[in-house]
């Protein structure tokens, strides 16, 4: 028989909130944290909007040595892991060090020290760059760091999927406790794009909202009037734990992660398959894999980017991996009001799908006013609904053609 | 400002110690709580502050607070 394998702690940092309750409940108001950009000039750019984590200081978290030897993006992973640590009472729990894995994700990594070293050795000459560059930009230190901090010695390394990365990390987490690698992990992602380079690629893309004039309004998921999805950033980290070892330490058992789907288009870059033909499969396997049926299902938080295609490739695949049921299912993207947290994205939107489940709560697609004609399906536009929630799917797609789906369900 | 107090604001930066902790004798690593990395960024800090350039060598011998001291004392960094 399968292991299980539980949520039992979670922690975020996010445009909408420094805690994951504060995330939570902006999310079920609809209160969006896309704001004009700050951490640079924007004026140059074409999209001058972002989600960035306000109020933010990393005094309140590390000394300043630390802090200046930790980029942004793993400072958020770090803040969001001890979180989830803390909530899941791991602290007091005596876990066997060895047993406890992280597999924490970025898309990018720490491209803001890749700028900032960059130009320092452009201007001053190569052997100026700093001894912490190296170390501080790779995509794998939020991992490292978070085990240093939390003493984590059991599986660890790092998922790099784009927007799919922390739905990967804790696909890979859950399978790893079912194989009995490890008894509890924590998984999921962190991004700091709101640099000159990620803005810039980003608006060269054509892939950002540029509505910035109206900024709380800029992610509308699956709105006829969407341009584009706005980049964020933040972290996002789950305890996942072996349901005998939660159950018999007496934690506080948030969700059941039932199962995973994870599928490649193989088509295109960054355009979505023809029908979303690869994340239907995504979503059809984490279903197979969780032992239900769409009928099992009563909420999807959606990928849901505001893109054109996006949105569209994935109405069309939960039609098709949903067959009848698709248009009974509620579905929201809370990138409504978090935007795009990149590779935080997928684990973001893990965590307020546990509180829905929890709190019998959907979130709603906040900004959704006039949908697309081709998107038809229920959305739970503008206003937050009551419902019960048995079992959840939650989709995470990545450039590159990544789709991976977990299946999330009561306990 | 003298010399050591221009060291010790450097060390205080870069390390994030108190200025009360540096004192001639403090051991960067046995003191101080620097890694091999920190002594690196550190030595890279003395030589764009006082403008000059440590060789490995000579870096691999300042171990004590003292020991930079001296060594840009010699070098002709005298405040």
């Amino acid at each position: 028989m399968k292991r299980r394998v539980v949520i039992t702690g979670m922690g975020a940092i996010s445009p909408i909130g420094l805690t994951a309750a504060e995330c939570w409940s902006n999310a079920v108001e609809g209160k969006s944290g896309i704001r004009r950009i700050t951490l640079l000039d924007p004026e140059p750019y074409s999209t001058r909007i972002a989600g960035e984590v306000r109020g933010y200081d990393p005094s309140n978290y590390f000394d300043r040595k630390a802090a200046s030897r930790v980029d942004r993006y793993t400072q958020f992973a770090m803040v969001a892991a001890a979180e989830a640590y803390a909530t899941a009472g791991l602290k007091e729990s005596g876990i066997d060090p060895t047993r406890l894995g992280v597999i924490i994700g970025t898309g990018i990594g720490g491209l803001g020290t890749m700028e900032e070293e960059h130009s320092k050795a452009l201007e001053k000459g190569v052997d100026r760059i700093s001894p912490f560059f190296c170390p501080m930009m790779i995509g794998n230190m939020a991992s490292g760091r978070v085990a240093i901090d939390l003493n984590a010695k059991g599986i660890n390394f790092a998922t790099v999927t784009a927007c799919a990365t922390s739905g990967h990390a804790v696909a890979t987490a859950m399978d790893a406790i079912r194989l009995g690698r490890a008894d509890a992990i924590l998984a999921g992602g962190a991004e700091a794009p709101v640099t000159m380079m990620g803005l810039g690629g980003f608006c060269a893309l054509k892939a950002l909202s540029t509505r910035n004039d109206d900024p709380e309004h800029a992610s509308r998921p699956f709105d006829r009037d969407r341009d584009g999805f706005v980049m964020s950033e933040g972290g996002a980290v789950v305890v996942l734990e072996e349901y005998e070892h939660a159950k018999r330490r007496g934690a506080d058992i948030l969700a059941e992660v039932c199962g995973a789907g994870m599928t490649c288009d193989a088509f295109h870059i960054t355009a979505p398959a023809e029908g979303g033909e690869g994340s239907a499969r995504s979503m059809s396997l984490a279903m197979e894999d969780a032992g239900i049926t769409p009928d099992d299902v009563d909420y999807i938080n959606a990928h849901g980017t505001s893109t054109k295609l996006n949105d569209l490739g994935e109405t069309q695949a939960i039609k098709t991996s949903m067959g009848e049921r698709a248009h009974k299912v509620m579905i929201s993207s809370t990138k409504s009001v978090h935007g795009h947290m990149l590779g935080a994205a997928g684990s973001m939107e893990l965590v307020l799908t546990v509180y829905a489940i929890r709190e019998g709560v959907i979130p709603p697609t906040a900004t959704l006013v006039e949908p697309d004609p081709e998107c038809d399906l229920d959305y739970v536009p503008g206003t937050a609904r009551q419902g019960r929630i048995r079992y959840a799917l939650s989709n995470s797609f990545g450039f590159g053609g990544h789709n991976v789906t977990l299946a999330i369900g009561a306990i | 400002m003298s010399l050591e107090s221009r060291v010790t604001e450097i060390i205080v930066d870069k390390l994030g110690t108190r200025p009360e902790e540096v004192t001639p004798e403090a051991g960067f690593q046995t003191d101080l709580g620097a890694d091999s990395l920190d002594l690196v960024e550190l030595i890279m800090a003395f030589e764009d502050s006082f403008k000059l350039k440590i060789s490995e060598e000579d870096s691999a011998k300042l171990r004590t607070v003292g020991d930079v001291i001296s060594y840009l004392n010699q070098h002709g960094v005298s405040e």
